[in-house]
Protein backbone atom coordinates (compact mmCIF):
# COMPACT_ATOMS: atom_id res chain seq x y z
CA UNK A 1 0.00 0.00 0.00
CA UNK A 2 0.95 3.49 -0.63
CA UNK A 3 0.65 5.40 2.39
CA UNK A 4 -0.62 8.62 1.25
CA UNK A 5 -3.20 7.72 -0.62
CA UNK A 6 -3.99 4.41 1.44
CA UNK A 7 -5.92 6.13 4.36
CA UNK A 8 -8.02 7.77 1.51
CA UNK A 9 -9.01 4.18 0.73
CA UNK A 10 -9.91 2.51 3.87
CA UNK A 11 -12.17 5.74 3.86
CA UNK A 12 -13.73 5.60 0.93
CA UNK A 13 -14.65 1.67 1.84
CA UNK A 14 -16.14 2.68 5.19
CA UNK A 15 -18.29 4.81 3.55
CA UNK A 16 -20.22 1.87 2.44
CA UNK A 17 -20.68 1.07 6.28
CA UNK A 18 -23.11 2.34 7.48
CA UNK A 19 -25.51 3.06 10.98
CA UNK A 20 -28.00 0.69 10.88
CA UNK A 21 -30.34 3.03 12.61
CA UNK A 22 -29.47 6.26 10.87
CA UNK A 23 -29.11 4.84 8.05
CA UNK A 24 -25.50 7.37 6.98
CA UNK A 25 -21.95 6.13 6.47
CA UNK A 26 -20.10 5.91 9.93
CA UNK A 27 -17.37 8.33 8.36
CA UNK A 28 -19.88 11.27 7.69
CA UNK A 29 -21.20 10.56 11.27
CA UNK A 30 -18.10 11.19 12.90
CA UNK A 31 -17.67 7.66 14.26
CA UNK A 32 -14.27 7.00 12.46
CA UNK A 33 -11.33 8.66 15.66
CA UNK A 34 -8.64 7.19 13.84
CA UNK A 35 -7.06 5.07 10.73
CA UNK A 36 -3.11 4.00 11.04
CA UNK A 37 -1.91 1.79 8.31
CA UNK A 38 1.62 0.41 8.71
CA UNK A 39 3.37 -0.30 5.55
CA UNK A 40 3.15 -4.11 5.23
CA UNK A 41 -0.64 -2.79 5.26
CA UNK A 42 -1.84 -4.09 8.72
CA UNK A 43 -4.86 -1.63 8.94
CA UNK A 44 -6.26 -0.40 12.62
CA UNK A 45 -8.99 1.94 12.69
CA UNK A 46 -10.74 2.95 15.40
CA UNK A 47 -14.44 3.25 16.22
CA UNK A 48 -16.73 5.94 18.85
CA UNK A 49 -20.07 6.26 19.46
CA UNK A 50 -21.53 9.19 20.59
CA UNK A 51 -22.89 7.70 24.11
CA UNK A 52 -21.31 4.79 26.12
CA UNK A 53 -24.76 3.24 26.01
CA UNK A 54 -25.25 3.11 22.85
CA UNK A 55 -27.58 -0.10 21.47
CA UNK A 56 -25.11 -2.99 21.51
CA UNK A 57 -26.62 -4.97 18.61
CA UNK A 58 -25.97 -1.81 16.44
CA UNK A 59 -22.64 -0.89 17.48
CA UNK A 60 -21.34 -4.72 16.82
CA UNK A 61 -22.82 -4.42 13.45
CA UNK A 62 -21.02 -1.61 12.59
CA UNK A 63 -17.78 -3.00 13.84
CA UNK A 64 -18.26 -6.13 11.91
CA UNK A 65 -19.06 -4.40 8.62
CA UNK A 66 -16.06 -1.94 8.77
CA UNK A 67 -14.21 -4.85 9.49
CA UNK A 68 -15.24 -6.77 6.22
CA UNK A 69 -14.32 -3.66 4.02
CA UNK A 70 -11.12 -2.64 5.30
CA UNK A 71 -10.10 -6.56 4.91
CA UNK A 72 -11.58 -6.63 1.05
CA UNK A 73 -9.30 -4.03 0.33
CA UNK A 74 -6.39 -4.61 -2.02
CA UNK A 75 -3.02 -4.43 -0.29
CA UNK A 76 -4.53 -4.91 3.11
CA UNK A 77 -2.71 -7.48 5.40
CA UNK A 78 -4.67 -7.52 8.49
CA UNK A 79 -7.50 -4.83 9.55
CA UNK A 80 -8.28 -4.60 13.23
CA UNK A 81 -11.50 -2.53 14.33
CA UNK A 82 -11.68 -1.07 17.75
CA UNK A 83 -14.69 0.01 19.20
CA UNK A 84 -13.64 2.80 22.11
CA UNK A 85 -15.18 3.89 25.73
CA UNK A 86 -18.71 1.63 25.17
CA UNK A 87 -19.72 -0.64 27.63
CA UNK A 88 -19.46 -3.63 25.45
CA UNK A 89 -16.05 -2.89 23.44
CA UNK A 90 -14.62 -5.99 24.94
CA UNK A 91 -16.87 -8.40 23.68
CA UNK A 92 -17.22 -6.63 20.46
CA UNK A 93 -13.87 -6.21 19.21
CA UNK A 94 -12.88 -9.24 19.93
CA UNK A 95 -15.85 -11.21 18.99
CA UNK A 96 -15.64 -9.46 15.40
CA UNK A 97 -11.40 -10.03 15.70
CA UNK A 98 -12.38 -13.63 15.64
CA UNK A 99 -15.18 -13.77 13.31
CA UNK A 100 -17.24 -15.48 15.99
CA UNK A 101 -20.65 -14.20 14.92
CA UNK A 102 -22.72 -11.73 17.28
CA UNK A 103 -24.84 -14.83 18.95
CA UNK A 104 -21.43 -16.49 20.18
CA UNK A 105 -19.97 -13.11 21.15
CA UNK A 106 -22.73 -12.77 23.74
CA UNK A 107 -23.16 -15.94 24.70
CA UNK A 108 -26.66 -16.15 26.58
CA UNK A 109 -27.63 -12.73 25.62
CA UNK A 110 -28.77 -13.31 22.30
CA UNK A 111 -30.30 -16.39 20.36
CA UNK A 112 -29.71 -15.32 16.65
CA UNK A 113 -27.52 -13.29 14.39
CA UNK A 114 -28.45 -9.47 13.49
CA UNK A 115 -29.96 -9.99 9.73
CA UNK A 116 -33.35 -9.32 10.93
CA UNK A 117 -32.28 -6.59 12.68
CA UNK A 118 -30.72 -4.92 9.91
CA UNK A 119 -33.68 -5.03 7.57
CA UNK A 120 -36.61 -4.18 9.69
CA UNK A 121 -34.59 -0.70 9.66
CA UNK A 122 -33.45 -1.31 6.09
CA UNK A 123 -37.51 -1.08 6.06
CA UNK A 124 -37.71 1.98 7.69
CA UNK A 125 -35.38 3.57 5.35
CA UNK A 126 -37.45 2.53 2.48
CA UNK A 127 -40.08 4.36 3.92
CA UNK A 128 -38.18 7.43 4.96
CA UNK A 129 -36.90 7.21 1.95
CA UNK A 130 -40.69 7.10 -0.30
CA UNK A 131 -40.68 10.43 1.80
CA UNK A 132 -38.13 12.18 0.44
CA UNK A 133 -38.73 11.39 -3.00
CA UNK A 134 -42.91 11.39 -2.91
CA UNK A 135 -42.48 14.97 -0.70
CA UNK A 136 -40.57 16.21 -3.66
CA UNK A 137 -42.79 15.38 -6.26
CA UNK A 138 -46.23 16.73 -4.58
CA UNK A 139 -44.10 20.22 -3.71
CA UNK A 140 -43.45 20.14 -7.73
CA UNK A 141 -47.38 20.10 -8.08
CA UNK A 142 -47.89 15.84 -8.56
CA UNK A 143 -51.51 15.34 -8.02
CA UNK A 144 -51.40 12.99 -4.69
CA UNK A 145 -53.74 10.76 -6.26
CA UNK A 146 -51.07 10.56 -9.26
CA UNK A 147 -48.62 8.77 -6.88
CA UNK A 148 -50.12 5.24 -6.87
CA UNK A 149 -49.50 4.80 -10.54
CA UNK A 150 -46.32 6.55 -10.70
CA UNK A 151 -43.33 4.37 -11.42
CA UNK A 152 -39.79 4.34 -10.24
CA UNK A 153 -38.47 5.42 -13.46
CA UNK A 154 -41.18 8.25 -13.84
CA UNK A 155 -39.58 10.60 -10.34
CA UNK A 156 -37.19 12.64 -11.61
CA UNK A 157 -33.57 11.47 -11.42
CA UNK A 158 -32.09 12.71 -8.29
CA UNK A 159 -29.50 11.03 -5.76
CA UNK A 160 -33.01 10.94 -3.40
CA UNK A 161 -34.29 8.24 -5.87
CA UNK A 162 -31.03 6.14 -6.28
CA UNK A 163 -30.51 5.87 -2.62
CA UNK A 164 -33.90 4.86 -2.19
CA UNK A 165 -33.71 1.84 -5.00
CA UNK A 166 -30.44 1.09 -3.30
CA UNK A 167 -32.17 0.78 0.14
CA UNK A 168 -35.30 -1.24 -2.23
CA UNK A 169 -32.44 -3.58 -3.27
CA UNK A 170 -30.70 -4.71 0.05
CA UNK A 171 -34.39 -5.91 0.80
CA UNK A 172 -35.33 -7.38 -2.57
CA UNK A 173 -37.44 -5.10 -3.16
CA UNK A 174 -38.40 -4.21 -7.02
CA UNK A 175 -36.10 -1.59 -8.47
CA UNK A 176 -36.15 -1.24 -11.95
CA UNK A 177 -37.70 1.70 -14.01
CA UNK A 178 -40.61 0.17 -14.33
CA UNK A 179 -41.88 -0.84 -10.63
CA UNK A 180 -44.04 0.83 -8.47
CA UNK A 181 -42.69 4.20 -6.95
CA UNK A 182 -44.74 3.73 -3.94
CA UNK A 183 -44.01 -0.43 -2.69
CA UNK A 184 -44.96 -1.90 0.93
CA UNK A 185 -41.22 -2.72 2.14
CA UNK A 186 -42.85 -5.56 3.85
CA UNK A 187 -43.94 -7.04 0.81
CA UNK A 188 -42.81 -5.55 -2.41
CA UNK A 189 -46.22 -4.82 -3.81
CA UNK A 190 -47.34 -1.79 -4.98
CA UNK A 191 -49.42 0.76 -2.41
CA UNK A 192 -53.25 0.88 -3.84
CA UNK A 193 -54.73 4.01 -3.85
CA UNK A 194 -56.83 3.88 -0.79
CA UNK A 195 -53.87 3.35 1.28
CA UNK A 196 -51.78 5.68 0.08
CA UNK A 197 -52.62 8.39 1.88
CA UNK A 198 -51.99 6.85 5.40
CA UNK A 199 -48.90 5.11 4.11
CA UNK A 200 -47.41 8.35 3.35
CA UNK A 201 -48.35 9.37 6.30
CA UNK A 202 -46.53 6.74 8.10
CA UNK A 203 -43.42 7.09 5.34
CA UNK A 204 -43.44 11.03 6.85
CA UNK A 205 -43.19 10.33 10.43
CA UNK A 206 -40.54 7.20 9.86
CA UNK A 207 -38.49 9.65 8.32
CA UNK A 208 -38.94 12.24 11.29
CA UNK A 209 -38.38 9.65 13.94
CA UNK A 210 -34.97 8.66 11.74
CA UNK A 211 -34.07 12.49 11.36
CA UNK A 212 -34.78 13.34 15.08
CA UNK A 213 -32.29 10.11 15.88
CA UNK A 214 -29.94 11.29 13.99
CA UNK A 215 -29.81 15.12 15.35
CA UNK A 216 -29.74 13.95 18.69
CA UNK A 217 -27.08 11.38 17.91
CA UNK A 218 -25.11 13.89 16.14
CA UNK A 219 -24.92 16.57 19.19
CA UNK A 220 -24.29 13.89 22.33
CA UNK A 221 -20.93 12.84 19.65
CA UNK A 222 -19.48 16.22 19.44
CA UNK A 223 -20.68 17.06 22.99
CA UNK A 224 -18.77 13.71 23.80
CA UNK A 225 -15.49 14.50 21.50
CA UNK A 226 -14.28 17.77 20.92
CA UNK A 227 -12.20 17.13 18.08
CA UNK A 228 -13.93 15.74 14.06
CA UNK A 229 -13.52 12.47 12.86
CA UNK A 230 -12.37 11.15 10.23
CA UNK A 231 -14.64 12.24 7.14
CA UNK A 232 -17.12 13.81 9.58
CA UNK A 233 -19.51 16.60 7.68
CA UNK A 234 -21.54 19.21 9.31
CA UNK A 235 -19.60 19.17 12.68
CA UNK B 1 -46.59 30.14 36.91
CA UNK B 2 -45.33 31.63 33.68
CA UNK B 3 -47.02 35.04 32.74
CA UNK B 4 -46.27 35.96 28.77
CA UNK B 5 -47.92 38.86 26.94
CA UNK B 6 -51.05 38.94 28.73
CA UNK B 7 -51.52 34.97 29.28
CA UNK B 8 -50.85 32.84 32.57
CA UNK B 9 -49.82 29.30 32.26
CA UNK B 10 -49.83 26.89 34.90
CA UNK B 11 -46.71 24.79 34.81
CA UNK B 12 -46.25 21.02 35.83
CA UNK B 13 -42.76 19.94 35.46
CA UNK B 14 -43.80 16.19 35.70
CA UNK B 15 -40.29 14.75 34.72
CA UNK B 16 -38.08 15.67 37.26
CA UNK B 17 -35.43 14.21 39.36
CA UNK B 18 -32.61 15.11 42.27
CA UNK B 19 -29.94 12.66 42.37
CA UNK B 20 -26.38 11.79 43.37
CA UNK B 21 -24.57 10.57 40.94
CA UNK B 22 -21.12 11.78 42.16
CA UNK B 23 -17.99 9.13 42.98
CA UNK B 24 -18.67 8.92 46.60
CA UNK B 25 -22.26 6.53 45.64
CA UNK B 26 -20.71 4.49 43.31
CA UNK B 27 -21.05 0.97 43.61
CA UNK B 28 -17.09 -0.91 44.13
CA UNK B 29 -16.70 -2.77 41.35
CA UNK B 30 -19.34 -1.09 38.83
CA UNK B 31 -17.35 2.50 38.55
CA UNK B 32 -17.30 2.21 34.94
CA UNK B 33 -21.40 2.02 34.74
CA UNK B 34 -21.95 4.64 37.31
CA UNK B 35 -19.30 7.02 35.44
CA UNK B 36 -20.73 5.98 32.14
CA UNK B 37 -24.21 6.54 32.69
CA UNK B 38 -23.99 9.97 34.21
CA UNK B 39 -21.73 11.18 31.59
CA UNK B 40 -24.01 9.47 29.50
CA UNK B 41 -26.46 11.84 30.53
CA UNK B 42 -23.82 14.67 30.71
CA UNK B 43 -23.84 14.57 26.79
CA UNK B 44 -27.62 15.33 26.58
CA UNK B 45 -26.93 18.80 28.80
CA UNK B 46 -24.84 19.70 25.81
CA UNK B 47 -28.02 19.87 23.49
CA UNK B 48 -29.39 23.28 25.39
CA UNK B 49 -28.22 26.40 25.45
CA UNK B 50 -24.58 26.81 26.25
CA UNK B 51 -25.08 29.27 29.04
CA UNK B 52 -27.61 26.56 30.44
CA UNK B 53 -24.67 24.32 30.95
CA UNK B 54 -23.04 22.95 34.56
CA UNK B 55 -19.55 21.57 35.14
CA UNK B 56 -19.60 17.48 35.52
CA UNK B 57 -18.95 18.61 39.77
CA UNK B 58 -22.37 20.17 39.81
CA UNK B 59 -24.32 17.64 37.59
CA UNK B 60 -23.43 14.84 39.37
CA UNK B 61 -24.73 15.96 42.75
CA UNK B 62 -26.58 19.55 42.39
CA UNK B 63 -28.26 20.66 46.17
CA UNK B 64 -31.26 21.58 47.18
CA UNK B 65 -31.01 24.91 46.95
CA UNK B 66 -30.07 24.81 43.12
CA UNK B 67 -33.22 22.57 42.49
CA UNK B 68 -35.62 25.18 44.42
CA UNK B 69 -33.67 27.80 42.41
CA UNK B 70 -33.79 26.51 39.15
CA UNK B 71 -36.79 24.90 39.01
CA UNK B 72 -39.03 27.30 41.26
CA UNK B 73 -37.58 30.77 41.66
CA UNK B 74 -36.50 31.42 38.36
CA UNK B 75 -38.34 27.89 36.34
CA UNK B 76 -41.66 29.31 36.84
CA UNK B 77 -43.03 25.39 37.91
CA UNK B 78 -46.14 25.52 40.16
CA UNK B 79 -45.53 21.68 40.94
CA UNK B 80 -43.11 19.38 40.03
CA UNK B 81 -43.33 15.61 40.02
CA UNK B 82 -40.02 13.75 40.95
CA UNK B 83 -38.99 10.36 39.18
CA UNK B 84 -37.33 8.34 40.72
CA UNK B 85 -35.11 5.97 39.14
CA UNK B 86 -33.08 3.55 41.26
CA UNK B 87 -30.03 2.11 39.22
CA UNK B 88 -28.88 0.03 42.96
CA UNK B 89 -26.62 -1.58 41.27
CA UNK B 90 -24.40 0.81 40.12
CA UNK B 91 -24.98 3.30 42.87
CA UNK B 92 -24.85 2.26 46.52
CA UNK B 93 -27.82 4.39 47.51
CA UNK B 94 -29.84 4.37 44.37
CA UNK B 95 -29.37 7.13 41.55
CA UNK B 96 -32.25 9.15 42.89
CA UNK B 97 -34.73 7.26 44.99
CA UNK B 98 -38.44 7.93 46.13
CA UNK B 99 -36.70 8.00 49.59
CA UNK B 100 -34.37 10.95 49.04
CA UNK B 101 -36.90 12.61 46.96
CA UNK B 102 -39.45 12.53 49.26
CA UNK B 103 -36.52 13.38 52.15
CA UNK B 104 -35.89 16.73 50.31
CA UNK B 105 -39.42 17.99 49.07
CA UNK B 106 -41.17 17.54 52.53
CA UNK B 107 -39.50 20.73 53.61
CA UNK B 108 -41.09 22.51 50.78
CA UNK B 109 -44.92 21.90 51.52
CA UNK B 110 -47.44 21.68 48.07
CA UNK B 111 -44.11 21.92 45.29
CA UNK B 112 -43.49 18.10 44.82
CA UNK B 113 -45.41 14.94 43.81
CA UNK B 114 -43.40 11.93 44.86
CA UNK B 115 -44.01 9.01 42.28
CA UNK B 116 -42.06 5.95 43.21
CA UNK B 117 -41.25 2.85 41.34
CA UNK B 118 -41.27 -0.54 40.68
CA UNK B 119 -39.88 -3.70 39.17
CA UNK B 120 -41.43 -6.96 38.89
CA UNK B 121 -38.31 -8.90 39.35
CA UNK B 122 -38.68 -7.97 43.11
CA UNK B 123 -41.82 -10.57 43.38
CA UNK B 124 -43.78 -10.39 46.66
CA UNK B 125 -41.33 -8.10 48.92
CA UNK B 126 -41.76 -5.13 45.76
CA UNK B 127 -45.68 -5.96 45.89
CA UNK B 128 -44.76 -4.81 49.56
CA UNK B 129 -42.65 -1.95 49.46
CA UNK B 130 -45.04 -0.17 46.42
CA UNK B 131 -47.72 -0.64 48.82
CA UNK B 132 -45.42 0.69 52.26
CA UNK B 133 -44.31 4.09 49.81
CA UNK B 134 -47.82 4.27 49.08
CA UNK B 135 -48.78 5.12 52.33
CA UNK B 136 -45.95 6.58 52.93
CA UNK B 137 -45.40 9.86 50.26
CA UNK B 138 -48.52 9.51 48.90
CA UNK B 139 -47.79 8.32 45.04
CA UNK B 140 -50.14 8.48 42.72
CA UNK B 141 -47.87 7.39 40.05
CA UNK B 142 -45.08 5.45 39.03
CA UNK B 143 -41.66 5.78 36.60
CA UNK B 144 -40.77 2.42 35.28
CA UNK B 145 -37.52 1.76 33.61
CA UNK B 146 -38.00 -1.60 32.25
CA UNK B 147 -34.22 -1.28 30.87
CA UNK B 148 -32.76 -1.54 34.58
CA UNK B 149 -30.25 -4.09 35.36
CA UNK B 150 -30.50 -6.45 37.96
CA UNK B 151 -28.48 -9.49 39.17
CA UNK B 152 -27.47 -10.68 35.49
CA UNK B 153 -31.27 -10.17 34.18
CA UNK B 154 -30.80 -6.93 31.62
CA UNK B 155 -34.45 -5.52 31.54
CA UNK B 156 -38.31 -6.47 31.44
CA UNK B 157 -41.18 -5.84 29.60
CA UNK B 158 -44.75 -4.29 30.37
CA UNK B 159 -46.60 -7.40 29.06
CA UNK B 160 -44.41 -10.34 31.45
CA UNK B 161 -47.32 -11.96 33.71
CA UNK B 162 -45.42 -10.66 36.95
CA UNK B 163 -45.92 -6.96 35.26
CA UNK B 164 -49.25 -7.76 35.33
CA UNK B 165 -49.55 -8.58 39.73
CA UNK B 166 -47.96 -4.64 39.67
CA UNK B 167 -50.41 -2.76 37.37
CA UNK B 168 -53.10 -4.98 38.88
CA UNK B 169 -51.74 -3.42 42.78
CA UNK B 170 -51.24 -0.01 41.69
CA UNK B 171 -55.12 -0.14 40.68
CA UNK B 172 -55.91 -1.34 44.08
CA UNK B 173 -53.67 1.02 45.68
CA UNK B 174 -54.62 4.30 43.41
CA UNK B 175 -52.24 4.79 41.37
CA UNK B 176 -53.20 6.05 38.31
CA UNK B 177 -50.17 7.48 36.15
CA UNK B 178 -47.84 4.89 34.81
CA UNK B 179 -44.59 6.81 33.04
CA UNK B 180 -42.72 4.56 31.37
CA UNK B 181 -39.29 5.23 30.53
CA UNK B 182 -38.79 2.90 26.77
CA UNK B 183 -35.07 2.18 27.08
CA UNK B 184 -32.61 -0.33 25.28
CA UNK B 185 -33.39 -3.13 27.79
CA UNK B 186 -30.64 -5.27 26.34
CA UNK B 187 -31.95 -9.00 26.51
CA UNK B 188 -32.24 -10.11 24.00
CA UNK B 189 -29.73 -8.31 22.15
CA UNK B 190 -30.45 -9.27 18.67
CA UNK B 191 -33.77 -7.64 18.68
CA UNK B 192 -34.91 -3.64 18.90
CA UNK B 193 -34.62 -3.36 22.10
CA UNK B 194 -36.68 -0.18 22.08
CA UNK B 195 -40.04 -1.93 21.37
CA UNK B 196 -42.96 -0.76 22.20
CA UNK B 197 -45.53 -3.49 21.76
CA UNK B 198 -45.61 -4.14 25.57
CA UNK B 199 -46.78 -0.67 26.32
CA UNK B 200 -49.73 -1.29 23.73
CA UNK B 201 -50.74 -4.99 25.40
CA UNK B 202 -50.50 -3.14 28.67
CA UNK B 203 -52.63 -0.02 28.18
CA UNK B 204 -55.91 -2.22 26.31
CA UNK B 205 -55.39 -4.40 29.15
CA UNK B 206 -55.56 -1.82 31.93
CA UNK B 207 -57.92 0.91 30.51
CA UNK B 208 -58.08 2.91 33.90
CA UNK B 209 -54.37 3.30 33.88
CA UNK B 210 -52.62 6.52 32.09
CA UNK B 211 -49.59 5.07 30.55
CA UNK B 212 -47.33 8.36 30.01
CA UNK B 213 -44.29 7.09 27.69
CA UNK B 214 -41.53 9.77 28.22
CA UNK B 215 -39.25 10.61 26.03
CA UNK B 216 -42.42 10.29 23.44
CA UNK B 217 -40.80 7.04 22.81
CA UNK B 218 -37.47 8.99 21.15
CA UNK B 219 -35.77 6.92 19.75
CA UNK B 220 -38.70 4.90 18.15
CA UNK B 221 -40.75 8.38 17.62
CA UNK B 222 -42.67 6.69 14.57
CA UNK B 223 -43.43 3.49 16.39
CA UNK B 224 -44.52 5.05 19.39
CA UNK B 225 -47.08 7.57 17.26
CA UNK B 226 -48.51 4.14 15.49
CA UNK B 227 -49.20 2.69 18.99
CA UNK B 228 -50.40 5.65 20.71
CA UNK B 229 -53.00 6.52 18.12
CA UNK B 230 -54.99 3.42 18.86
CA UNK B 231 -54.88 3.29 22.63
CA UNK B 232 -56.90 5.91 24.27
CA UNK B 233 -54.80 6.08 27.65
CA UNK B 234 -51.49 6.32 26.10
CA UNK B 235 -49.68 10.05 26.67
CA UNK B 236 -46.56 11.88 25.08
CA UNK B 237 -44.11 12.62 27.46
CA UNK B 238 -42.14 15.78 26.32
CA UNK B 239 -39.21 15.09 28.37
CA UNK B 240 -36.22 15.31 26.26
CA UNK B 241 -38.11 16.32 23.30
CA UNK B 242 -38.03 19.47 24.49
CA UNK B 243 -34.90 19.71 26.25
CA UNK B 244 -32.85 18.01 23.23
CA UNK B 245 -34.45 19.53 20.25
CA UNK B 246 -35.91 22.50 20.71
CA UNK B 247 -32.39 24.62 20.73
CA UNK B 248 -30.12 21.89 19.20
CA UNK B 249 -32.02 20.73 16.59
CA UNK B 250 -35.13 23.55 15.83
CA UNK B 251 -36.15 22.24 12.03
CA UNK B 252 -36.77 18.76 13.89
CA UNK B 253 -38.43 19.68 17.12
CA UNK B 254 -40.73 21.57 14.71
CA UNK B 255 -41.64 18.07 12.97
CA UNK B 256 -41.51 16.07 15.67
CA UNK B 257 -44.19 18.01 17.73
CA UNK B 258 -46.05 18.23 14.78
CA UNK B 259 -45.88 14.30 14.57
CA UNK B 260 -46.94 14.23 18.03
CA UNK B 261 -49.90 16.90 17.86
CA UNK B 262 -51.16 14.97 14.46
CA UNK B 263 -51.12 11.15 16.36
CA UNK B 264 -51.38 11.60 19.64
CA UNK B 265 -52.76 15.14 20.21
CA UNK B 266 -52.06 18.30 22.58
CA UNK B 267 -54.90 17.37 24.77
CA UNK B 268 -52.05 14.09 25.76
CA UNK B 269 -48.57 15.72 25.40
CA UNK B 270 -47.20 16.67 29.19
CA UNK B 271 -44.28 18.81 29.75
CA UNK B 272 -41.58 17.14 32.11
CA UNK B 273 -38.01 19.45 32.38
CA UNK B 274 -35.73 16.57 32.90
CA UNK B 275 -34.00 18.41 35.16
CA UNK B 276 -30.94 18.06 36.17
CA UNK B 277 -30.38 17.39 32.70
CA UNK B 278 -31.81 20.81 31.55
CA UNK B 279 -33.29 23.08 33.13
CA UNK B 280 -37.02 24.01 32.70
CA UNK B 281 -36.49 28.00 32.50
CA UNK B 282 -35.50 28.11 29.13
CA UNK B 283 -37.33 25.26 28.21
CA UNK B 284 -40.90 26.87 29.07
CA UNK B 285 -39.87 30.33 27.51
CA UNK B 286 -38.63 29.14 24.36
CA UNK B 287 -41.71 27.23 24.03
CA UNK B 288 -43.74 29.92 24.56
CA UNK B 289 -42.65 31.65 22.33
CA UNK B 290 -42.47 28.92 20.02
CA UNK B 291 -44.34 28.43 16.42
CA UNK B 292 -43.31 26.37 13.56
CA UNK B 293 -41.68 27.51 10.57
CA UNK B 294 -43.40 29.21 8.13
CA UNK B 295 -42.66 27.02 5.60
CA UNK B 296 -44.57 24.67 3.16
CA UNK B 297 -43.26 21.59 4.84
CA UNK B 298 -44.91 22.44 8.29
CA UNK B 299 -48.16 23.71 6.79
CA UNK B 300 -50.17 20.29 7.48
CA UNK B 301 -49.26 19.94 11.06
CA UNK B 302 -52.10 20.80 13.50
CA UNK B 303 -51.55 24.25 15.13
CA UNK B 304 -50.39 24.44 18.23
CA UNK B 305 -51.98 27.53 20.17
CA UNK B 306 -51.28 29.11 23.35
CA UNK B 307 -54.01 26.94 24.71
CA UNK B 308 -52.57 23.99 23.30
CA UNK B 309 -49.41 24.90 24.86
CA UNK B 310 -50.80 25.74 28.64
CA UNK B 311 -52.38 21.68 28.25
CA UNK B 312 -49.16 20.44 27.29
CA UNK B 313 -47.20 22.62 29.76
CA UNK B 314 -49.61 21.95 32.85
CA UNK B 315 -52.39 21.41 32.47
CA UNK B 316 -52.89 18.21 31.56
CA UNK B 317 -50.64 17.04 33.92
CA UNK B 318 -53.11 18.64 36.40
CA UNK B 319 -55.75 16.92 35.33
CA UNK B 320 -54.09 13.22 35.41
CA UNK B 321 -52.30 14.43 39.04
CA UNK B 322 -55.90 15.75 40.02
CA UNK B 323 -54.12 18.98 41.14
CA UNK B 324 -56.16 21.82 41.49
CA UNK B 325 -55.53 24.69 38.64
CA UNK B 326 -56.10 28.43 39.92
CA UNK B 327 -59.04 29.75 37.77
CA UNK B 328 -57.04 32.59 35.98
CA UNK B 329 -54.49 30.16 34.51
CA UNK B 330 -57.49 27.48 33.35
CA UNK B 331 -59.22 27.37 29.59
CA UNK B 332 -62.67 28.59 28.62
CA UNK B 333 -64.81 24.84 28.57
CA UNK B 334 -64.70 25.82 24.60
CA UNK B 335 -60.78 25.10 23.95
CA UNK B 336 -60.98 21.37 25.02
CA UNK B 337 -60.41 19.15 27.90
CA UNK B 338 -56.87 19.00 29.05
CA UNK B 339 -56.14 15.41 29.32
CA UNK B 340 -58.93 14.03 27.75
CA UNK B 341 -58.73 10.09 26.53
CA UNK B 342 -60.85 10.75 23.68
CA UNK B 343 -58.33 12.90 21.69
CA UNK B 344 -56.20 10.38 19.81
CA UNK B 345 -56.63 9.79 15.80
CA UNK B 346 -57.39 6.82 14.83
CA UNK B 347 -55.65 5.14 12.26
CA UNK B 348 -58.44 4.46 10.01
CA UNK B 349 -59.71 7.99 10.03
CA UNK B 350 -56.18 9.33 9.71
Amino acid sequence: MILASAQDRVLAALEAVRDPELDEPITRLGFVSSCTISAEGDVQVRLRLPTYFCAPNFAFLMVADAHDVVSALDGVRSAQIVLEEHFASEAINAGVASRAGFARSFPGEAQDELHQLRSDFVRKAVLAGTDVVCRSLLSEGTDPSALASMTLGEAPPSPDRERLRARRAELGLPVDDASPLVVDPATGYAVGGDDLPLHLRRAQSTRVGVEANTGICRGMLRHRYESAGLGEENR
Amino acid sequence: MYEHNGDRYFVVDSHMHYWNAAPDNWVPGAEQYAKGWIECFYAYMGLGPPETHWSIEKFMKYSEDDLMKDVFEDGHVDVAVFQPTYLTEWYKEGFNTTERNATMGQRHPGKFIYNTRWDPRDGEEGLRQLRHNVETYGSKGVKLYTAEWRQGSRGWKLSDPETYKYLDACQDLGIVNIHVHKGPTIWPLDKDAFDHADVDHAATDFPDLNFIVEHAGIPRIDDFCFMATQEPNVYAGLSVVIGGLMHARPNFFAKVMGELAFWVGEDKMTFGSDYGIWEPKWQIEGFVDWDYPDTEAFADYPRITTASKKKMLGLNAAKLYGIEVPEECRLPEDRGTPAASDDARLVSGA
